[in-house]
């Protein structure tokens, strides 16, 4: 085999085999994970989370704003400590409330924020106040049956 | 008779663990003697010739394949429960962590691991290796190192693309000949395919599988004894050992890496 010829093949699948890395990277997937340094991070404290998992979208407008970088227990008002780590681009004003919501009846769970009117804006290690549980389905039903029950005994 | 069984038993745990530690060895005299191989980087080029571009044919045709019968089974299921726009999700995902690493692993030990065994055999057996010793080369950072880098270098390449490859089958089985959405098909798959998670852990499985293809093919090659018998022998072991070492190595670094994940 001619040694140029072998270089060139080589080189011909080098290149292919990057071609098929960028077209992985570029075309198949997605960065969702926002670097540390063009983010910045609120605590929403919630009753409930119901099913809501760590890297889970953080949602305004349907638009994805950040990601659920932290779930924890916290143990002195037994609520769940939820860190969201949101897109520097993104600013919200101080009194944004955030809610616990499902995509579709069975979708994964994500967290939806309501922009407030304040003119002052959240900054980084900042608390979300107004905040609203994951709606538990069984609840719901149980609630249902519940007041069905009362209408029909007189 | 039961000491004839026990002293058997002894014997064969021996021989094992003496092999283990001679590949760790040889391992490690490889890695030692690599400098070679990077001086001389023709000497990897060409080897990258016998053990990427020879088993492009291979890679491309089956990743191809496997993309289109994922395209055509996950139909199929998917279209059952109404979500057939999940396709791209369920093939970019299945071949990126999984099926993409481990088959082009399978493809590549039987089609290079074997033939640098064979290789390596041959020239033990015709003493061509105690040749180079003789010449004062090192027949390590000659002819082994070369081939251990060029199957590590190879190994991610053709794994990316036969995953690549087989996303293009699912696409064209799916949209194509199916008629699956183009634009759901493209952008479900961006959101549920992650850069880091998922394909970045794909190319490290993939550099893991060739350091181990290749280790276990250059040292059956090395240990095999000097007979035509010990050659075929040692690449049928080859073929078994590497290919038993993708999928357990597989299952190792998946729970490793996807663990705690939903």
């Amino acid at each position: 085999m001619n040694k140029t010829v072998l270089d060139l093949w080589v080189g011909l699948f080098v290149i292919a085999g990057i071609v098929a890395l960028l077209f992985l990277a570029l075309k198949v997937g997605s960065t969702s994970a926002i670097k540390t340094n063009d983010s910045y991070e609120v605590v929403a404290h919630f009753d409930n989370i119901g099913g809501l998992k760590p890297r889970a979208p953080v949602k305004s407008a349907g638009v994805v704003v950040g990601r659920v970088a932290d779930i924890r227990f916290d143990n002195e008002t037994f609520e769940a400590a939820v860190t969201l780590r949101l897109d520097k681009r993104y600013a919200f004003p101080k009194d944004t409330s955030a809610a616990i919501m499902t995509s579709g009846l069975l979708g994964e769970q994500y967290i939806g924020l309501e922009a407030g009117g304040d003119s002052q804006k959240l900054k980084d290690k900042d608390k979300i106040l107004i905040t609203q549980s994951a709606v538990v389905l069984e609840n719901l039903i149980g609630q249902l049956i519940y007041s069905k029950a009362q209408e029909g005994a007189p | 008779m039961l000491k004839q069984t026990i002293e058997n038993l002894g014997n064969s745990t021996i021989q094992s663990v003496w092999r283990i530690g001679f590949a760790v060895r040889f391992f490690a005299v490889m890695l030692l003697h690599s400098g070679t191989a990077f001086r001389r980087f023709g000497l990897t080029i060409r080897e990258m010739y016998f053990t990427g571009v020879l088993s492009l044919i291979i890679i491309l045709v089956s990743g191809l394949f496997v993309g289109m019968v994922l395209g055509l089974q996950g139909y199929e299921t998917l279209q059952r429960y109404g979500s057939e726009s999940a396709l791209g999700t369920l093939v970019a995902l299945s071949l990126v962590r999984e099926l993409g690493p481990v088959l082009a692993g399978l493809l590549f030990a039987s089609r290079a691991g074997s033939a640098i065994t064979a290789e390596i055999g041959l020239m033990k057996a015709t003493e061509q290796l105690s040749a180079m010793e003789m010449m004062a080369v090192d027949p390590i950072a000659r002819v082994v190192a070369p081939r251990f880098w060029a199957g590590v270098i190879s190994m991610p390449l053709l794994a990316a693309l036969f995953s690549a490859l087989g996303i293009f089958g699912g696409y064209l089985v799916g949209v194509q000949l199916i008629g699956v959405d183009e634009g759901s098909f493209w952008s479900q798959m961006q959101n549920s395919v992650d850069f880091e998670l998922d394909i970045l852990n794909g190319v490290i499985k993939s550099v893991v599988f060739g350091v181990a293809i290749t280790t276990i093919a250059l040292f059956e090659g090395y240990d095999a004894p000097p007979t035509a018998e010990g050659v075929s022998g040692a690449t049928t072991r080859t073929v078994v050992t590497s290919s038993l070492a993708v999928l357990a190595l597989d299952f190792v670094l998946t729970a490793f890496m996807f663990r705690g994940l939903s």
